[in-house]
């Protein structure tokens, strides 16, 4: 099972939360916190799994993070989960963002979490992985967005229209947190279906 | 209308959305809080306004601030309202909002079933989607099991899509509410062979998700797992299935032997790390449950470790964290192996990576032995000198002694050395472990006996330079150890050089700064020190020092007396009166010393924890009994003046205390330079390790003035346990030498060539012996105390797990009332006349002794079967136990179990087989011998099984009743009123039944296209099928096909002018070796029954069947069709499609068959009252007509069965010889039926609205009894 998806980037603001069991909303927040303090004190090159942390409890739960350019994925999952099974959902995670904002960036993730939110809920539904390829993940959402579109009609192209104006004052902002070569950091991950 | 729409919109258009409230944020940075609270603002009044679309945005917008850890509760209601939405839009919005927010207190969400039970059933594939990952994040006990039925049903959608989510989320409605998890396991288990990859993933997960916390409930399924381990091919359901093989190991050791061999083919074959990695875990799973008592498996062993080596070795951290992890486990039970890579393991202690080092460290306790735990804990300590944070050196610090202490000390060689160890570890700065240092010395202390001289000596030094840990390190336990120390020093005071300097050392006024416990050891080991002073200076007639050891008591104890903490306060006061009292004697010259010295004789051994419970409870000595009455609950309040007393006092006396240190240290260091300057024994802590024990210390390096830096202390006068390590490899050198020549001596005398390997061959763990004489005084432990320490099984499961509940037999047949509870309706409930209650009283004697019959003649016509196939003879004599025992059990144990006759031969077949033989079964897969051919075993004996249930079957369908005269024959031999007791009882079984569609009828409605009957479950339990609605469809040497039709009729009522809509389910079953795959199936449409296939399909499309059959397997699919006309009996011509697979090649493969529509097909059992059907008899739109039937022979109760049963009729009233009857069409036509009988005629008369109807039912029924 997996217990949280937590992102933030490297100054610790949180870009999606996602609790698959409840906690308070403070102490979410500390949850948040103490995994960022936990994550972004540790060097690039050491491994990917972080034990305890008493925030998330018990022996028989892991962090397992991935770090690409300004963003950190973290997943904390209980023993039933294979640790590099887990790594390699991140990286398809990571990948399918990529694909459905088209090089994705921090600020594509900041303005659309919502979108975010419902890539994930194709790939992991209550705690338990859902879909793994990456395909079929995109394949859905794209369905979904496609109906989203076409419920929006007629009545939607003002409101299109507005935020596509509204849009345009965007390249103002920095576009350069680019989440990078996502392929940086999986060195030797194996093929894994 | 349109005009609203678009004003709406451009409302829209101005409202900030998503978007814009995070620019906001972002724009805002100084002032977030105040910008945030007045969009929280704006977000109210959007909330406010009655379009929805707004309502939408605002909750969007809600969502985002979530995250950010604002307050969104109060939106609760909100969120339902967009949920609410009939655009997916708004309603994505709306679940995402509450898979977020809401949680089992929110209120609000028992208003939200019914909008979930509309979602899950719309016929958008998505809103059922978004409804159920939104249900997975907030599912609560009350939806669980209101919406259970509805996810089940789910599960069988057509979609894959829906279907696994329905799989997945299946899982989280068991852990709310577990009474469903034994309905709706068939089904789930029906699912691991869907032939949707995703869909087959979901249900492994969630079994795995189950298996793991109760596996002993899923053993049964291994073999099914083992099958799809050696046929999948996706990783991340191989990886589950093997972590689940992980977990049912340890109760199965069969199971492990036969898992190895394939399991090490795929550690061999894989270039997956992942699997890879989950395999050897399972393989040291495996090897672990059988390491009792097994030959040996070195192979696997070897190839584990050797794997995982080469994790290790990777440059890829993760891999080499895992390794190590792995290597762990292996440790436990096979340290040999892992000794061998103890060079690699050394090595990672040296990595950078924090979670790598902790994880070489666990593997470091395996590593050690006599020979090098010295080198292993000098490199320990040298990290602990690097370490920066302290939970990495609090970790070492424990590692180190656990390493050193474990099994006894067997390890340790050197005593000296350990203490020395031990003392060096008190430098620790601001660790946590204090308490465990000195349990440790003290331990080491009191077992050892020739190490107390140097203990204490070491304890002494300890104590005389206390203010070193306490200066800067009260607040951390490392002062703990002075507790120890203190302690060893009063207890062998006669090991001591020089008492007098320590008990100075003890009664130093900073001592009082210590923690009360503390300080109680300090006076009372005082008072032995004392006693030991008086004693050593017992001859010399020159009383001074004696004196003056008084009068240093007398001073020094007052401050203690002044304690705040009373063990400290009363100790001191007694000790400073029983002092005083001495002064008084010796003043008079008084020989006390003897006395004295006697308060503090006798030696203490050690006694286990639980010693006590060895001793015997004397004979009338009752321990429960209270000597006094029990005090009042009144304790609490005397310790609050005591907490109010130190809260005080500690500030005021270490204000005072201060202002002496200084003055006392600076004293005192000049004291001590000239002293050690002086003293030639003086043993000093020499930079380098190298170095010579005894050397004289420069002056210099006394650190006293560094107390309050923050680098590790030295602690002058302690020995550096480095030089143990080259003492003691001088020692073993020294030894081995004289081994050598001794061993030379005896091969001189003996002249034998056997002692060559001795004294050439390195240096065996036996050859080193302890450098001292060490006695360790082994703690007696009591056997039965010690088994009764340990924790049970029931201890360790927290009782609020909720997983817990989940620990259900899943093997147990179903009993009736273990059902998914669906919203009931009112005629439903109508529907049970008194009748039946007094019935259901008589059965439940009856069953068992039926079933018993039955499930004989089963077994028998198995084990024909079986010699056919000539099984060998221990299967036989198995099975034939099995029914025997089973046979024995079902007396007592399934009397309360209400047996339904079933007509669903195929699935009533199985639970008999399933269930005695699902147990022998898995025996027998296991007991084979661990070859791989036997893989092939498996599917053998299902097919095996599956094949004379299936003739069951076939007979059934060809001759219509082969069972009836098989039922008769075997009545005819019991008492005959025995039988008429059956008859009744299926009577009644017939009528729950009946009950039991209509159930089904009302609730099933708007379900897809492949639904699955309600009652399905239930029935799947059932067993006899003495009366099959299944017949032949069509039949080759491949593939048989049946069809039962129109049991399960669709009646939307609301809908009767676009037709009904009549659902077929088809037993496919293979016949032959092969693989059957890609099955399709197509039916050429006729004008009035039309088959319905999925949206885009063309109206000549076949339908794929949504399995594969492997040798042997039969599953059943159903198919739904659209009838316009009801009238009249329809024929459509269908064909099977499939390919079947060989080894060497696969063909396409054609069946031809027909599909035949009955009239009676239309007809759904519906109750009727007797005075509606009188009513009904008496309006004039009925037509009627009537028919004859001849020679007919059997009971009218029987007779009435039949026709209730293939005609779909219910009983209304039965008066002796007479009855009426009632049916109704799925148009809603109504049937009714007289019939009556006298001798050998029944005659029956009919009536309904629809003569044509009527006159084709009439005929079906007299086919039916012309047939017997």
């Amino acid at each position: 099972m997996i217990k949280a998806i937590l992102m933030f980037n490297n100054h610790g603001k949180p870009r999606l939360s996602k609790f698959y069991e409840h906690y308070t909303k403070d102490t979410e927040q500390q949850i948040i916190r103490e995994t960022f303090h936990l994550v972004s004190k540790r060097d690039e090159n050491v491994c990917n799994f972080l034990e305890g942390g008493m925030l998330i409890g018990g022996s028989d739960y892991k962090l397992i993070y991935r770090h690409y350019a300004t963003l950190y994925f973290v997943f904390c999952v209980d023993s039933s989960e294979s640790e590099l099974g887990i790594l390699d959902l991140i990286q398809v995670f990571v990948e399918t963002l990529d694909k459905c904002f088209e090089n994705v960036c921090e600020l594509d993730l900041i303005f659309h979490v919502d979108k975010v939110h419902n890539i994930l809920a194709e790939m992991v539904m209550g705690g338990m992985v859902l879909e793994t390829n990456m395909n079929e993940i995109i394949t859905q959402v794209d369905a979904q967005n496609k109906m989203e579109k076409s419920e929006a009609g007629i009545a939607g192209a003002p409101a299109r229209a507005v935020s596509a104006v509204k849009n345009m004052k965007l390249p103002e902002m920095p576009r350069n947190i680019n989440i990078g070569d996502i392929n940086i950091k999986v060195p030797n991950l194996p093929s894994f279906k | 209308m349109a005009l609203k729409i678009v004003k709406g919109s451009i409302d829209r258009m101005f409202d900030k959305n998503l978007q814009d409230l995070v620019r906001g944020i972002r724009n805002h940075k100084d002032d977030e809080a105040k910008y945030i609270s007045t969009c929280i603002d704006e977000i109210k009044q959007e909330l406010k306004q009655d379009n929805i679309a707004v309502k939408a945005n605002a909750v969007c917008k809600l969502t985002y601030l979530q995250m950010l850890g604002y307050d969104v509760s109060w939106a609760a209601f909100n969120i339902v309202e967009v949920m609410s939405s009939s655009k997916f839009t708004y309603k994505r919005i709306g679940y995402l909002a509450a898979s977020q927010c809401f949680h089992e207190s929110t209120d609000v969400i028992m208003l939200t079933t019914n909008q979930i039970r509309k979602d899950l059933s719309s016929p958008n594939q998505y809103d059922t989607g978004v409804a159920l990952t939104g249900l997975s994040c907030f599912v609560t006990p009350d939806l669980a099991r209101d919406l259970a039925n509805d996810i089940m049903t789910l599960m069988s959608h057509t979609k894959p899509y829906i279907r696994k989510k329905a799989v997945l989320i299946m899982y989280k409605v068991f852990l709310k509410y577990p009474e469903s998890l034994r309905p709706a396991f068939p089904r789930l288990k029906e699912k691991l062979e869907d032939p949707d990859p995703g869909v087959q993933s979901a249900a492994v997960n969630v079994i795995c998700e189950l298996a793991r916390r109760n596996p002993k409930n899923y053993l049964s399924l291994a073999p099914l797992f083992f099958k799809l381990m050696t046929s999948s091919t996706n990783n991340w359901v191989l990886i589950k299935i093997i972590k689940l093989f992980g977990a049912l190991t340890p109760l199965e050791p069969r199971l492990g032997k036969k898992l190895i061999e394939p399991l090490t083919n795929l550690i061999h074959s894989t270039s997956a790390m992942s699997l890879l990695y989950e395999c050897v875990n399972t393989v040291i799973a495996v090897l672990i449950s059988l390491s009792s008592g097994m030959p040996n498996h070195s192979a696997s062993i070897q190839l584990c470790v050797q794997k995982l080596r080469i994790l290790i070795e990777d440059s890829d951290q993760n891999l080499k964290y895992l390794g190590l992890l792995a290597m762990s486990k292996i440790l436990k039970t096979h340290p040999k192996s892992v000794q061998s890579h103890k060079d690699l393991i050394l090595q990672c202690l040296d990595d950078k990576d924090e979670s790598i080092r902790l994880r070489a460290l666990d593997l470091l306790y395996g590593m050690v032995s006599k020979k090098n735990l010295m080198e292993i804990v000098k490199k320990l300590m040298l990290h602990v000198d690097k370490a920066e944070g302290t939970t990495y050196r609090d970790e070492l610090l424990t590692k180190i002694i656990d390493i050193c202490s474990q099994s006894n000390y067997q390890y340790i060689t050197n005593f000296e050395w350990y203490i020395s160890i031990l003392v060096e570890l008190t430098r620790l700065e601001g660790t946590r472990h204090g308490h465990l240092i000195a349990s440790q010395m003290l331990d080491v202390a009191i077992r050892v006996k020739a190490i107390r001289v140097f203990a204490v000596a070491q304890m002494a030094t300890l104590l005389d330079n206390a203010h070193l840990l306490t200066g800067n390190m009260q607040r951390n336990g490392i002062c703990e150890v002075l507790y120890a120390a203190a302690w060893i020093c009063g207890e062998f005071s006669e090991h001591l050089e020089n008492p007098m300097q320590t008990l100075e050392a003890m009664l130093r006024p900073k001592v009082a700064t210590l923690p009360g416990h503390i300080q109680a050891v300090y006076v009372q080991n005082a008072a032995k020190l004392f006693a030991t002073v008086l004693k050593s200076q017992e001859g010399n007639t020159d009383g001074t020092v004696t004196q003056d050891t008084s009068q240093l008591m007398i001073e020094r104890l007052p401050v203690f007396v002044q304690s705040a903490n009373l063990e400290v306060q009363e100790r001191a006061s007694c000790i400073l009166q029983l002092v005083k009292y001495i002064q008084k004697l010796q003043q008079k010259d008084v020989e006390v010393a003897e006395e004295v010295s006697a308060l503090f004789a006798g030696e203490l051994n050690p006694v286990a924890p639980k010693a006590q419970k060895k001793v015997p409870v004397p004979e009338g000595l009752d321990l429960d009994t209270w000597i006094n009455e029990p005090p009042s609950e009144s304790e609490s309040e005397d310790e609050q003046p005591k907490a109010i007393f130190t809260k005080e006092e500690p500030k005021h006396s270490r204000a005072r205390h201060t202002e002496v240190d200084e003055k006392e240290l600076a004293r005192r260091r000049e004291a001590r330079k000239q002293e050690q300057a002086n003293n030639p024994f003086y043993i000093k802590s020499s930079p380098s390790s190298q170095k010579v024990y005894q050397e004289t210390p420069g002056v210099d390096h006394i650190p006293v003035i560094q107390i309050d830096l923050t680098v590790p202390l030295k602690v002058p006068g302690l020995p550096m346990s480095d030089q143990y390590v080259k003492l003691e490899e001088e020692r073993r050198q020294k030894e081995r030498a004289e081994k050598k020549k001794k061993d030379k001596k005896k091969r001189k005398e003996k002249r034998s060539g056997r002692g060559k390997k001795h004294d050439s061959g390195p240096e065996s763990e036996e050859d080193i012996t302890p450098a001292h004489m060490v006695d360790i005084v082994t703690e007696e432990m009591p056997e039965t105390t010690y088994f009764n320490a340990l924790p049970s099984d029931d201890d360790e499961k927290d009782p609020n797990d909720p997983h817990k509940a989940l620990d259900i037999d899943l093997d147990k047949p179903l009993a009736d009332s273990e059902k998914i509870p669906v919203r009931s309706h009112r005629a439903a409930e109508a529907a049970k006349s008194p009748v039946e209650d007094r019935d259901a009283d008589g059965i439940a004697t009856q069953l068992p002794k039926k079933k018993h019959g039955k499930e004989k003649r089963e077994e028998k016509k198995k084990k024909d079967k079986d010699r056919e196939r000539k099984k060998s003879k221990d299967e036989k004599k198995k099975k034939k136990h099995k029914s025997e025992e089973k046979d024995g059990d079902l007396l007592g144990a399934e009397v309360d179990e209400p047996v339904v006759q079933s007509e669903e031969p195929s699935q009533a077949s199985e639970p008999p087989t399933s269930n005695s033989a699902e147990v022998s079964d898995l025996d027998f897969w296991l007991s084979n011998a661990p070859v791989p051919s036997n893989i092939q075993e498996v599917p053998k004996v299902a097919a095996a099984e599956a094949a004379s249930a299936a003739e069951v079957i076939s007979g059934g369908a060809q001759d219509s009743e082969p069972d009836e005269p098989k039922d008769a024959e075997m009545e005819a031999t019991k008492p005959s009123k025995h039988k008429k007791k059956k008859q009744k009882k299926e009577k009644e079984d017939k009528e729950k039944k009946k009950k039991k569609h209509h159930h089904y009828h009302h609730h099933s409605d708007g379900v897809g296209e492949e639904s699955v009957q309600n009652g399905t479950v239930e029935e799947e339990e059932e067993p006899l099928p003495s009366m099959s609605n299944y017949c032949l469809l069509a039949e080759n040497s491949y593939i048989k096909m049946m069809m039962e039709d129109a049991d399960q009729v669709y009646d939307i009522q609301g809908n009767l002018q676009d037709g009904s809509q009549v659902v077929v389910s088809v037993i496919f079953e293979n016949k032959c070796d092969s693989f059957l795959k890609s099955m399709e199936f197509n039916v050429l449409d006729s004008l009035n029954s039309k088959l319905q296939r999925p949206e885009g399909s063309g109206p000549h499309d076949s339908l794929a069947v949504p399995f594969q059959l492997p040798p042997g397997v039969s599953n059943e699919a159903r198919y739904v069709f659209t009838v316009q006309s009801i009238v009249m009996p329809q024929k459509l011509k269908g064909t099977l499609t499939f390919i079947v697979k060989t080894e060497e090649s696969s063909t396409h493969e054609k069946l031809d068959f027909k599909l035949h529509f009955t009239c009676t097909s239309y007809l759904i059992t519906t109750p009727c009252y007797s005075d509606a059907f009188a009513k009904l008899l008496e309006s004039a739109d009925l037509k009627s007509s009537s028919v004859r039937l001849e020679g007919v022979n059997m009971p009218f109760h029987h007779l009435l069965a039949r026709i209730c049963f293939h005609h779909h009729f219910s009983v209304v009233e039965r008066i002796d010889s007479c009855a009426s009857m009632y049916s109704r069409s799925i148009q809603g036509h109504h049937v009714c039926l007289l019939v009556k009988t006298s001798g050998q005629t029944v005659s029956i008369d009919a009536k309904c609205d629809e003569p044509m109807l009527l006159g084709n039912v009439l005929d079906e029924i007299k086919q039916t009894f012309s047939q017997c």
